[in-house]
């Protein structure tokens, strides 16, 4: 539970509708959880109010660590990250996750349910979780998470993990807000990694093969290890690969050990600078590709393109013109 | 550009019962009717609740209680939820409640009561009248 240093007896105080992004900001980063949680709501919701929010979280930013924990489906994740957050405690580091799953591509809504693999931490006012569903962004992660990464940072934590689930082009897109990307995979890895190949081989800064007490775990090890050394040979850093049984918190060390050794190298190497800024620009990709898609659909679903559509439908044009007609393109 | 605003509610298991079947087939209708459902799991502390609902800023928190002691463990998760700074937070009470006891519910804090046996379609509504109007100032 928070409350104010010096004053640990007084409630802390409701972030009260209309307080500004600034004061709930100076809050936050004195540890309240509810200001905090507001704030990564106006940046959920967009427009003005997230405008203003990003306004006075930049020029505090800049000091945190982000890792983003990626793999398939059942991989043990969320109590990885758990675990790894305990053991960044016991180095009195400030840590912040956001666990993101996906919502029903039906109803939009969504159940967020990594939290409870985190439990051990609930009370601690110095661990701050927050449940993120994708919103319908496609590729995997919310349009909203490199900005909520940076009202963490704001807010004081020292350490920003990114939890999600690594399907499609997810991997890669984790790889896109996080400065150390770890693949966790189980043992008879194989299969999952075959079908996403390229993406979660390249993405790896670090690999853990949790649940490392099946059968198969040092096979698994083996056959990574083989693998990086023919795929990325000619990349100047090798992700170790740790192993790691999650759930009896077995590893955990080793695994922090190995993410301070990628972001050391990546501090002595530029690659820490390098990669920061040129997420910066692939954010502002991604943010300007969904408004021309949003733009798009709004053309698209203009009742003027009913003669169009009834041209299409008589085989008159083929759906490349009647896309270039749209656009008002003359090809 | 702004997304549209959903709305996030929690549903949590306070005390000592361990049975949530219920509370997931609530936590699976809400989600069917497009909301974002933060599940904390069973045998949950007031306080670590009181703290996910800071976290999540969710607009209500869903207690499911099977025990009988669901008067007290009201109580105690307003009380908890006040001292965490999460005020504005509706709360809503579900599972074996008699009737008689609605009343001191509601004295409580709760701003509804599904005992079981409601049905999940008026549940569903009762959940988008409160979080409509969802946006955050």
């Amino acid at each position: 539970m928070s409350s104010a240093p010096g004053n640990p007896a007084a409630p802390a105080p409701a972030p009260s509708p209309g307080a500004g992004a600034a004061e709930l900001l100076r809050r936050a980063r004195l540890g309240h959880a509810a200001s905090t949680g507001r704030l990564l709501s106006l940046v959920e919701q967009g427009g003005a109010p997230a405008r203003e929010v990003a306004r006075v979280a930049l020029p505090l930013t800049g000091s945190c660590f982000t890792v983003g924990i990626t793999g398939p489906p059942g991989a043990g994740k969320s109590t990885l990250t758990g675990r790894l957050v305990g053991a960044l405690r016991a180095r009195a580091a400030r840590v912040a996750v956001l666990a993101v799953d996906p919502s029903s591509p039906f109803s939009g809504g969504a159940i967020l349910g990594d939290r409870i693999r985190m439990q051990e931490h609930a009370l601690d006012g110095s661990v701050f979780i927050r449940s993120m569903a994708t919103r319908g962004h496609l590729g995997g992660l919310s349009l909203a998470v490199p900005e909520a990464v940076r009202l963490l940072d704001a807010a004081g934590f020292d350490w920003v993990l990114v939890e999600t689930v690594g399907v499609g082009q997810v991997e890669v897109e984790v790889a896109g807000v996080a400065d150390t990307t770890v693949v966790v995979v189980n043992p008879g890895w194989g299969d999952d990694v075959q079908a996403a190949k390229a993406g979660l081989l390249e993405v790896a800064d670090v690999f853990v093969v949790n649940k490392a007490d099946r059968p198969g775990a040092a096979q698994s090890r083996l056959e990574l290890e083989h693998m990086l050394t023919t795929s990325r040979a000619d990349r100047a850093w090798r992700p170790p690969v740790v192993t790691t049984v999650a759930c009896e918190d077995l590893g955990s060390r080793e695994f922090l050990e190995a993410l301070n050794r990628h972001l050391t190298w990546s501090e002595r190497s530029g690659q820490l600078v390098t990669g920061r800024t040129g997420r910066l620009w692939t954010e502002v990709e991604s943010i300007v590709t969904a408004r021309l898609l949003a733009r798009a659909q709004v053309r698209l679903g203009d009742p003027q393109t009913s003669e169009v559509r009834s041209l299409l439908a008589a085989r008159v044009l083929d759906p490349w013109t009647a896309a270039d007609r749209l656009l008002d393109v003359t090809s | 550009m702004g997304a549209p605003v959903t709305a996030r509610v929690l549903v949590a298991k306070p005390g000592l019962d361990g049975h949530d079947r219920g509370a997931k087939l609530v936590s699976r209708a809400l989600r069917d009717a497009g909301f974002e459902v933060i599940f904390t799991g069973i045998r949950q502390r007031a306080e670590e609740i009181a703290a996910i609902a800071a976290q999540e800023d969710v607009q209500v928190v869903g207690l499911s209680i099977l025990s009988g002691a669901h008067v007290a463990l009201t109580r105690k998760v307003m009380d908890a939820l006040r001292a965490e700074g999460a005020d504005d937070v509706q709360v809503v009470v579900g599972g074996t409640i008699p009737q008689r006891d609605v009343p001191l519910l509601l004295d409580a804090g709760a701003v509804a009561v599904f005992p079981t046996g409601t049905p999940l379609d008026d549940l569903v509504a009762a959940m988008r009248a409160l979080t409509a109007g969802a946006a955050r100032a």
